[in-house]
């Protein structure tokens, strides 16, 4: 028996380590494909640790199978008392010593990397052009606050590749965790005052999930974020477009302009702020369609929109939306029509040239 | 069970038997019986979990239930299942393995037991009130505080009822291990289950309190208007998470250490040597018990302590590796040079040292601060602890209650069944969980009701349902073993195993007075000692006499009764307060409970000589 | 335990320590002291959250404008002799001398009921003159909590050996009573030590600020 499951254990690891080793996740998500600083450093000492616990598990596993194999109670031994032994002092001794140096061998970079990690104030020189954002989290969903740059925005963070950007996190309601697993780790957003800090340094471009770790509710699950970085010089053109968009344009199309309309009208208005303002009741609809998803989780169509505008329940439940204006929920639904409008009108917010299409 | 009592007297009779008893082996099967139907329910809600889980984007459960229910099953293994559990082993055991006829507080013993079980029922009778706790086992504020219904106010009190319960149970086995020992039965002659025992005592005293805080702090937020977690009123929420984790984490440490004490008896008796290095494992016991206090905020290192506090908790959490380290290679050692018997118990227990080391694994490497960044509230996490409370909890009581079964009922759960019902849970466990670690570093974060499509996440979540019907179908074939061997009631010696220590020298199950003399200990692994040196049965160290037992009480249900009863007038009293009245009520049939407990002489009785020369007690 | 132990025990007896005579008598002396390790860790938590909001009294007034010292100081003095009362009652319970042990018991309670007294006016000028009360801000939830639970204790602790006074009145001193005095007596002391706590953690480095 014991054989069989020695066998098979091995079988098991192995066979989940080919399944996963190999793929490790999703690329733009995966803790195990670090693309940023943060996720690297954490990377190394990661393996570090896996690379120690190997070892360990080696000697471990060896004594135990040996010990299972040879020791069983043989046939016709049934009364053969074994010698009582009490204790090995050596030995007792090795099995103290060697793990405590294995894990000073761990906890020096663990300290060194705790540190450098929390190290979220730009160095002296380069305080001037250092980019800080203020995160909020809120149920159930992100808004970003480029510190003296005038430009706010929801949901899709942009940064710039190459650099630190610093993040000051908060939450609006409940505690909720910022966490964009392939570039840095994640921290948590706090209610009140215990504001938190990190710093995000994408190595490449690319669009980045990010999820939000902290259970905050029924849509915990579906509070998803996009970090999009971008080349510098890209990334400065979308924040000068950010900041000079004009609020007030006209759409191009009829029933866009119809739509601009209804969102007055429905009181849209009154909690999606279009042009840089605070976090308010929902998130900050300038670049709405821009957005790589729609609510964090829906592919960026005209079709989602709708539904989304029509059944905010079904999508997101738990959401501040529900049964604020005629949605299903309400007492006077908003007609197919209708939402087709606002939708034309909200896919044609695109204020700027910059897309996450550009973050190759 | 106690069928042959039932008979004499009747089904009503045994019933009432059952509510008064104080015999800490008749509590042992409460614990058991309650425990287990809440570990089914617990098991339930999981499989329901993972039937989310299947696929992406899974519409099997809504959003709102689903919270409920992956609260409902931490909230419930732990404190309904696990912690029952492990009591029904200290009580079967724990007074036998050091001689005594009965814990120090037969009294406080019974009311512990029903506090517990009245608390569990409360917390459970969300689920037909309006809905169950859906803010986490850990209910961080202010999501609990804020949660709409009654779900978390249900958590509260019956998590404050239930919590009383082991705090009493706790002092109780202290005070037992400390002063109910035989004559020779020094602290360094005691079994390993009962050193940690002790040691789980000690954490349960010192750890359990802080909950109580914890738990009225948030009664008085959600219920009475405080603003303890309100950053609007200057709460601070920060607060909860200290005292929930300074509760907590010694919480694991209660429930996995009984079971290392297990695992050293059980790996001892089936390798026929003593343990190896007894007084390391002692040292090791206590010094896990004593680190388990200084190390709550690795739980809360992304909630922006800063580095220094991160770094000195980390290191401090590594530090526990050594000891835990020091158990594993003892018991390896002590199977050294053994001659080994692969038993049910011990299978359980072989099964153990490799999954739990993997636990262990985990927890080094969660440990490491900067790296928990990317661990905490993942699946990685969720990896980890199932790794540890599945692999050294949930197979140490399957190892206990199979070693003890037949001291709880004279009767033998059969090994094939046994064998039969471990294979699947053992493969279904690690099917489960270890795939999960590689979710959360894939990007799963935990409490997760759906994951989104085309992220890899998958076959990951499809191997870890599958893997837990297969330890559903382990559980099953345990319970069908039960009922088997319930039916067949095949009676067994009182020392089935050739066990070495104290509590197999008495009949099985023992009268209940368990020893008729007290026995004289003579070293440690008391009846190997005899044995070997002696006779094979333990000398009295007292001359045949009368015997004092204390009277059976129906009083300490009637307290826990009342405050269950107060604790749904708490809770409704918020939307009308004519509800009040309920809990003016119940608070006063628990104050007159313990009033007429006070008041009232209660002496107890003898079973005189003559009668125990004639065998009374002994069914 | 048997009926040998409802005896009364008259002065010049033996035993010396009736609260330790029996092994019901030592398991409920250790017991106890179990108890009030576990009660220390409650205080311990009440305490730390106490600290933690202290400051958070939003728009209502700070500790050091709040407090006045002359009254909590003559509560403390009221308390602190209580349990040197108590001192004495354990004395005459170690002569054995029921009657004397009952009245310094009685000059306990009285002296326990003052404090409660005060204690209740406190908190009543607290909300009626002050505005300070257990809504109004984090401070005034922490600051009841942890006094509040002080006086529950207090309120309990009268209870108790009220009730141990008058049942046992006519029965006098025996080996099973005498463990529960011991007890209670034990209690009254670790209440007074929470209030030495208090008054230093709350009133004085709240005048200090």
């Amino acid at each position: 028996m014991k054989g069989w499951m020695g066998k098979s254990r091995i079988l098991l690891l192995l066979s989940s380590l080919m399944l996963f080793l190999a793929g490790c996740g999703d690329p733009q998500l995966s803790a195990l494909q670090p693309k940023g600083e943060g996720a690297d450093v954490i990377y190394d000492l990661m393996m570090l640790s896996v690379i120690i616990m190997v070892f360990v598990g080696v000697v471990v596993m060896a004594i135990y199978f040996f010990v299972l194999i040879r020791f069983r109670q043989k046939k016709d031994h049934e009364d053969y008392i074994p010698k009582q032994v009490e204790g090995n002092k050596f030995l007792e001794l090795l099995w103290t010593v060697v793990p405590i140096i294995l894990l000073v061998v761990l906890a020096v970079p663990t300290v060194q990397k705790t540190f450098m990690l929390a190290d979220t104030t730009p160095a002296e020189d380069k305080k001037e052009d250092a980019i800080t954002i203020e995160v909020t989290g809120k149920q159930y969903w992100w808004h970003y606050n480029y510190k003296g740059q005038e430009v706010q925005t929801s949901q899709d963070l942009y940064i710039p590749t190459g650099e630190r950007v610093y993040l000051k996190l908060t939450a609006g309601d409940v505690i909720h965790s910022f966490w964009v697993p392939s570039v840095a780790g994640k921290m948590d957003t706090n209610p009140g005052k215990n504001e938190n800090e990190m710093f995000l340094h994408a190595y490449e471009e690319g669009v980045y999930y990010g999820k939000c770790a902290e259970f905050c509710g029924p849509s915990h699950s579906l509070m998803d974020f996009k970090v999009i970085a971008v080349s510098p010089e890209e990334f400065d053109q979308w924040a000068e477009d950010m900041k000079n968009v004009n609020t007030d344009s006209t759409p191009e199309t009829q029933s866009a302009q119809e739509g601009k309309e209804l969102f007055k009208n429905k009181n849209c208005i009154a909690c999606h702020a279009i042009g840089s303002s605070p976090a308010a009741v929902g998130p900050n609809l300038t670049a709405f369609g821009d957005r790589v998803q729609i609510a964090g989780i829906l592919d960026n169509n005209k079709e989602n929109l709708i539904e989304w505008l029509q059944h905010p329940e079904e999508v997101k439940p738990g959401n501040k939306m529900t049964g604020k204006y005629g949605n299903t929920e309400a007492e006077v639904p908003l007609t197919d029509e209708e939402a087709s409008k606002i939708a034309d009108y909200l896919l044609q917010l695109q204020p700027s040239e910059i897309k996450p299409e550009d973050a190759q | 069970m106690s069928t042959a009592y039932a008979q004499k007297n009747g089904f009503f009779a045994g019933l009432w038997d059952y509510l008064t008893t104080v015999d800490h082996k008749k509590i042992a099967i409460l614990y058991l019986i309650a425990g287990g139907f809440f570990f089914l329910v617990g098991g339930i809600e999981a499989m329901l979990i993972r039937i989310q889980l299947i696929q992406p984007d899974n519409e099997f459960v809504s959003a709102g239930l689903y919270n409920q229910l992956l609260t409902m099953h931490g909230t419930t293994m732990i404190f309904l299942a696990a912690m029952p559990l492990i009591f029904t082993l200290m009580n079967i055991a724990v007074p036998l393995q050091i001689g005594a006829r009965d814990v120090a507080f037969p009294f406080l013993n019974s009311l512990g037991f029903w506090l517990f079980f009245f608390g569990g029922v409360l917390l459970n009778c969300s689920w037909f009130m309006g809905g169950a706790p859906d803010a986490g086992w850990t209910a961080y504020a202010p999501l609990s505080t804020t949660s709409p219904g009654h779900g978390v106010d249900f958590y509260v009190m019956g998590l404050q009822i239930s919590g009383a319960g082991t705090l009493i149970g706790g002092i109780n086995f202290l005070v037992t291990i400390i002063n109910m020992r035989a004559p020779g039965m020094t602290y360094m002659r005691m079994p390993l289950f009962t050193w940690s025992s002790l040691v789980t005592s000690v954490l349960i005293l010192f750890a359990f309190p802080a909950l109580t805080v914890g738990l009225f702090l948030m009664m008085f937020d959600r219920l009475f208007g405080a603003n303890f977690f309100d950053p609007s009123m200057g709460g601070n929420h920060v607060i909860w998470e200290h005292l929930f984790w300074i509760f907590g984490h010694p919480e694991v440490y209660i429930l996995v250490l009984p079971l290392f004490g297990l695992f050293s008896d059980i790996i001892s008796t089936f390798s026929k040597k003593r343990l190896f290095g007894y007084s390391a494992m002692v040292f090791a016991t206590v010094l896990i018990g004593f680190l388990g206090f200084m190390v709550w905020a690795h739980h809360m290192f992304t909630t922006g302590l800063g580095p220094v506090a991160n770094s000195i908790f980390a290191i401090a959490t590594m530090a526990i590796a050594v000891p835990t380290g020091i158990k594993i290679f003892n018991w390896l050692f002590t199977m050294w040079g053994g001659s080994i018997r692969m038993t049910v118990p011990m299978l359980w227990t072989v099964a153990f040292i490799p999954s739990f080391t993997l636990g262990g694994f985990g927890g080094v490497m969660l440990a490491a601060a900067a790296a928990d960044y990317q661990y905490h509230d993942t699946y990685f996490v969720v990896a980890h602890f199932h790794y540890v409370i599945v692999g050294g909890v949930v197979f140490g009581l399957f190892a206990g209650l199979t070693y003890w079964w037949p001291k709880m009922f004279g009767t033998m759960l059969n090994e094939k069944m046994g064998k039969l019902a471990f294979w699947p849970f053992f493969f279904g466990f690690h099917l489960t969980f270890f795939i999960q670690h590689f979710l959360g570093l894939m990007g799963m974060p935990r409490r997760y009701w759906k994951f989104q499509p085309d992220q890899g996440l998958e076959i990951g979540n499809l191997v870890s349902t599958l893997g837990a019907f297969l330890m559903a179908i382990g559980t099953i074939i345990f319970l069908i073993n039960v009922v088997i061997t319930t039916i067949k009631g095949e009676k067994v010696s009182g020392d089935p195993w050739d066990a070495r220590t104290l509590e197999w020298s008495i009949p099985s199950p023992p009268p209940f007075y368990n020893f008729t003399q007290t026995p004289l200990v003579r070293g440690l692994d008391a009846l190997w000692v005899e044995k070997r040196h002696g006779n094979g049965k333990m000398t009295p160290a007292e001359p045949l006499g009368d015997i004092h037992m204390p009277n059976n009480s129906f009083i300490p249900f009637m307290m826990s009764l009342g405050l269950f009863i107060a604790g749904f007038g708490f809770i409704y009293q918020v939307d009308n307060s004519s509800y009040l009245i309920l809990a003016v009520l119940g608070m006063a049939i628990t104050l007159l409970s313990m009033f007429v407990r006070s008041v009232k002489d209660d002496l107890g009785y003898h079973i005189h000589k003559e009668d125990l020369e004639k065998g009374a007690g002994s069914e | 335990m048997s009926a040998e132990e409802l005896k009364q025990l008259k002065p010049g007896q033996s035993p010396h320590e009736p609260e330790k005579a029996t092994l019901e008598g030592k398991n409920k002396f250790l017991g106890f002291w179990f108890f009030l390790g576990g009660e220390t860790v409650l205080f311990a938590s009440l305490f730390g959250t106490y600290l933690a909001l202290k400051d958070s009294n939003l728009d209502g007034k700070p500790a050091e404008e709040l407090f006045g010292l002359e009254l909590v100081f003559i509560m403390t003095m009221i308390l602190l002799t209580s349990s040197l009362t108590s001192v004495y009652a354990i004395y005459h319970m170690k002569n054995l001398d029921f009657q004397k042990m009952q009245l310094w018991m009685g000059i306990t309670v009285l002296l326990g009921l003052s404090f409660l007294g005060l204690e209740i006016f406190e908190f009543y000028e607290y909300v009626h003159h002050d505005g300070h009360t257990f809504t109004s801000s984090a401070f005034g939830s922490a600051f009841y909590t942890l006094v509040g639970f002080h006086g529950a204790h207090v309120a309990f602790g009268l209870l108790w050996i009220v009730t141990l006074m008058v049942r046992n009145a006519r029965r006098g001193l025996n080996l099973y009573n005498a463990p529960k005095y011991y007890v209670a007596s034990l209690y009254w002391h670790f209440i007074d030590v929470v209030w030495v706590f208090i008054f230093t953690v709350v009133y004085l480095m709240g005048k200090v600020g």
